[in-house]
């Protein structure tokens, strides 16, 4: 059914149902988001797309559009609250851009210069986090993870449908694992699939990286507001 | 593998959904769960052994090492070390050889901590495989280690006459119940359970919720959702079946009603739960029992039982018609779990991780179907309100909070246990019935509730649009260090937090951080502001309740006690924040310049 919300002031009509972060995509205004990915499940775990909706926070990625929306994005407040997030996930792990192979592909390193971040207001906890190369396709540098759970929900095992990425201990004490087996049974096209589908630099492939030079790298060619804003165009 | 685990017998649920059940099993069978029987059980449900893992490695009592033969958990909580733990801690090391954390040499003994059991009325107390000590003392921990030594069974040394464990008189051997006056809701002897639930089944659903409603009963798991809303939702929810289930789960430190009803009131809570699932329409009901009261499992196991015979449960209750039966699901150590929706994925064997809402569990709850999540005390209420009717129930308490509440009260006064208290009293007037003396502060609802000051806030009232109290009411006299506490209670957060969403799994311990300095002296007025913002941020993007109140323990102490922080603050000099330590800071430098200038000579 057809409604009305009004985002930042501007008046958009959208279907009920549909999901909030989609809509103001489709509307010309990006919402920022590490987790979330078009056309699949929400996963709601990084929080970066919280905006304000009726008054009350909360991640656009979770909102489903119902009747008389009154949607603020732009609103200091919780704009800065996004920026806080995404300064939360550098500060948790260790992000060195500069030498990251993911680097102008990486989707915490766009996002944190859409948000204009500078240095993050967190202490950093230069965490010592053990890498897993174990794998024949692809090694974990979890140094970058930031739990966004992507490739737990969404790599599987195509025979037995069983998981290949999961997560061991709780909270602060959290750990990306890989199974190896299962890995070394993903044809390179899915072990690729999953290297892009970690919006940092963890999962990485082997025998690949910096190929593309400065200034032609994915992020440089089109930013990922961009890209966010023309998904439709594809 | 381990041939065996294939043939473990496991209940009927579906298997996958039974995978905390059947880790329990190995663990009680092996003292661990090794590798091989990860992959075993892998095997068994079509996951992968990370997957299993990934349950394995949420919960704390879960272990995978090898553990001793007697794995010992001490009770780590702010009311513990109020009352000796570091004593009886010190005293265990001493008795067992071994240290925290680790096996004695002899492999006899494992030393852990563990968060608040839900006995802060009888501190310090410890689990050992299947029980619980209370009021330990250095004496009585050296007497029961020597009785392990001789290979008696912890049951056997907490229950020396040998009741049966399905037995009262068992439980009551071993944990007091310590009920310090008498309501007009809780705690009836002698009810007629047979009759009040033929006067529910000869009633339309319908009129069961409306009485409900008219009782404006609120959740008492601390939300305060309306019952009956939430009952006629859910009755009005699509869904092939529809499940029951009772939180008892309870984690929040200084809670222990729901472990009291349990044991004294068990039928109230049965009965609470059959009425539920009449008026919305299921068939099974799931009592999720915390791993920390697993003393209690057999007693209401019987209990259940006895109600399955006396035609209170199962098929065609009561001649009716009606089919409803309960299983109780074990937790295995996660304070997230209490969360309703991180209580349904670990009711289907997965980590307690909250879920992203909506859809809530009225709509898709446990296996997607419709769901009613209530609180041990709520049922209890509910086969009070059944009975008396919703007018009676909500002509106690005030408007907006009808009934009365359990509080369970430890700490600093005379008299620690459980009180019901109609909604309206005052906190001063509780203090007096308690016997608190010199309170500084009170810790309401524990440290996801609000810490308030005995001198300025004697005034405020127990109810919802107050002092919303979940059931905790912990009180702190004025020789306490209430900044240790608030640390202890940031300890907890973030050795809780499930870690999924980044404010609640990064602000815990960035939050902790700011508490440190406060105590080491470093912190400046900017640190404080930070706590204002990044609570804030925690609050208001967290997915879950733990990670939209882990900051409380020090914004409500910072609001009630701002001198406390105050006092501390340094200005700093230089151009340097006071907290930065550059000798620290340097300290790699002067490491490496040793080992060079070493190496050189």
């Amino acid at each position: 059914m057809a409604t009305k919300l009004s985002i930042d002031g501007k008046e958009i009509s959208a279907s009920e149902g549909e999901t909030l972060i989609d809509v103001a995509a489709d509307n010309g205004v990006y919402i920022p988001s590490l987790c979330y990915m078009r056309g699949r499940p929400c996963l709601g775990t990084c929080r970066v797309c919280s905006v304000v909706v009726n008054g009350s926070i909360m991640p656009a990625c979770t909102v489903r559009i119902s009747g008389d929306m009154v949607v603020e994005v732009a609103k200091p407040e919780v704009a800065d609250m996004r920026k806080a997030l995404v300064e939360a996930n550098f500060s948790e792990g260790n992000h060195n851009c500069p030498s990251c192979e993911k680097s102008g592909r990486c989707e915490l390193q766009a996002v944190a210069y859409e948000v204009e971040m500078v240095v993050s207001r967190f202490p950093y906890r230069f965490p010592e986090r053990e890498r897993d190369q174990a794998a024949r396709l692809i090694f974990l540098e979890r140094d970058r993870c930031i739990f966004c759970q992507r490739c737990v929900e969404f790599v599987r095992d195509r025979e037995t449908g069983r998981k290949i990425f999961s997560i061991h201990g709780r909270g602060t004490h959290a750990r990306i694992d890989i199974d190896v087996e299962l890995a070394d049974r993903m044809p390179p096209e899915q072990a690729r699939e999953a290297a892009e589908m970690c919006p940092v630099g963890c999962i990485i492939e082997k025998g690949r990286g910096y190929n593309d030079p400065i200034g032609k790298r994915k992020f440089d060619i089109r930013s990922i507001r961009e890209r966010a804003l023309e998904e439709d165009n594809k | 593998m381990n041939s065996e685990t294939r043939h473990l017998t496991f209940s009927n649920a579906p298997r996958e959904q039974n995978l905390i059940t059947m880790l329990w099993e190995i663990q009680r069978r092996d003292g661990w769960i090794s590798g091989a029987n990860v992959k075993a059980l892998a095997e068994i449900l079509n996951m992968s052994p990370l997957d299993v893992d990934e349950t394995v490695s949420f919960y704390h009592f879960f272990r995978s090492t090898p553990s001793g033969k007697h794995q010992i958990y001490l009770c780590d909580s702010v009311i513990a070390r109020m009352n000796g733990y570091e004593d009886v801690r010190a005293a265990l090391e001493r008795e067992t050889g071994a240290r925290f954390g680790g096996l004695s040499g002899d492999g006899l003994f494992g030393l852990e901590d563990t968060p608040c059991v839900g006995l802060s009325d009888q501190e310090p107390a410890m689990m050992i495989d299947d029980v619980v000590f209370t009021r330990l003392t250095p004496e009585s921990v050296s007497d029961i280690v020597a009785q392990l030594r001789t290979g008696k069974a912890p049951a056997d040394i907490a229950n020396p006459s040998g009741y049966n464990s399905g037995t009262l008189d068992y439980v009551n051997t071993i944990v007091a119940s310590n009920i310090r006056n008498r309501g007009p809701i809780f705690f009836k002897p002698m009810r007629d359970y047979h009759a009040v639930l033929q006067g529910v089944l000869a009633r339309h659903p319908i009129e069961i919720i409306e009485e409900i409603t008219a009782s404006k009963l609120r959740g008492r798991g601390g939300a305060g959702f309306l019952t009956g809303l939430k009952w006629r939702l859910a009755n009005e929810a699509d869904g092939a079946e529809k499940f029951i289930i009772c939180n008892a789960d309870e984690g929040e430190p200084g809670t222990f009603k729901d472990r009291v009803l349990l044991t004294r009131s068990p039928g109230d809570v049965l009965i609470g739960m059959a009425v539920a699932a009449f008026a919305v329409g299921a068939r099974s009901g799931i009592l999720y029992l915390r791993a920390e009261y697993r003393y209690l499992k057999d007693y209401l196991e019987r209990q259940i039982g006895e109600f399955r015979e006396a035609g209170l449960l199962g098929a065609d209750i009561l001649g009716s018609g009606f089919t409803f039966d309960i299983r109780i699901q074990m937790g295995a150590g996660a304070y997230i779990c209490g969360d309703e929706t991180a209580l349904i994925e670990s009711c289907e064997g997965k980590r307690g991780t909250p879920r992203v809402k909506p859809p809530y569990p009225i709509q898709a709850g446990y296996q997607g179907m419709p769901t009613v999540v209530n609180n041990v005390e709520t049922f209890a209420a509910v086969s009070r309100i059944v009975e008396e009717g919703g007018r009676w129930f909500a002509s106690m308490g005030t408007d907006k909070s009808s009934g009365t509440r359990l509080l369970s009260v430890s700490g600093d006064c005379a008299r620690p246990g459980i009180y019901e208290i109609e909604w309206g009293m005052r906190l001063d007037e509780v203090l007096a019935m308690v016997g608190a003396s010199r309170p500084m502060a009170v810790q309401v609802s524990g440290p996801s509730g609000e810490c308030v000051s005995a001198a300025k806030d004697g005034g405020r009232v127990f109810c919802y649009g107050d002092l919303s109290c979940n059931g905790s009411l912990m009180i702190f006299d004025e020789s306490r260090d209430l900044l240790g506490i608030v640390r202890h209670f940031m300890d907890f957060f973030v050795e809780e937090s499930c870690g999924i969403c980044t404010p609640c799994r990064s602000g815990c311990v960035d939050m902790r951080a700011k508490v440190d300095r406060v105590i080491a002296g470093t912190a400046a007025q900017q640190d404080l502001d930070d706590c204002d913002n990044w609570g804030k941020l925690m609050r208001s993007t967290s997915r879950c309740g733990l990670g939209t109140t882990a900051a409380k323990p020090i914004l409500t102490t910072m609001k009630s006690f701002p001198e406390l922080y105050r006092d501390r603050l340094t200005a700093g000099d230089g151009p340097l924040l006071p907290s930065f330590d550059l000798k620290k800071a340097l300290q790699g430098h002067e490491d490496a310049f040793q080992v060079l200038v070493k190496e050189t000579h």
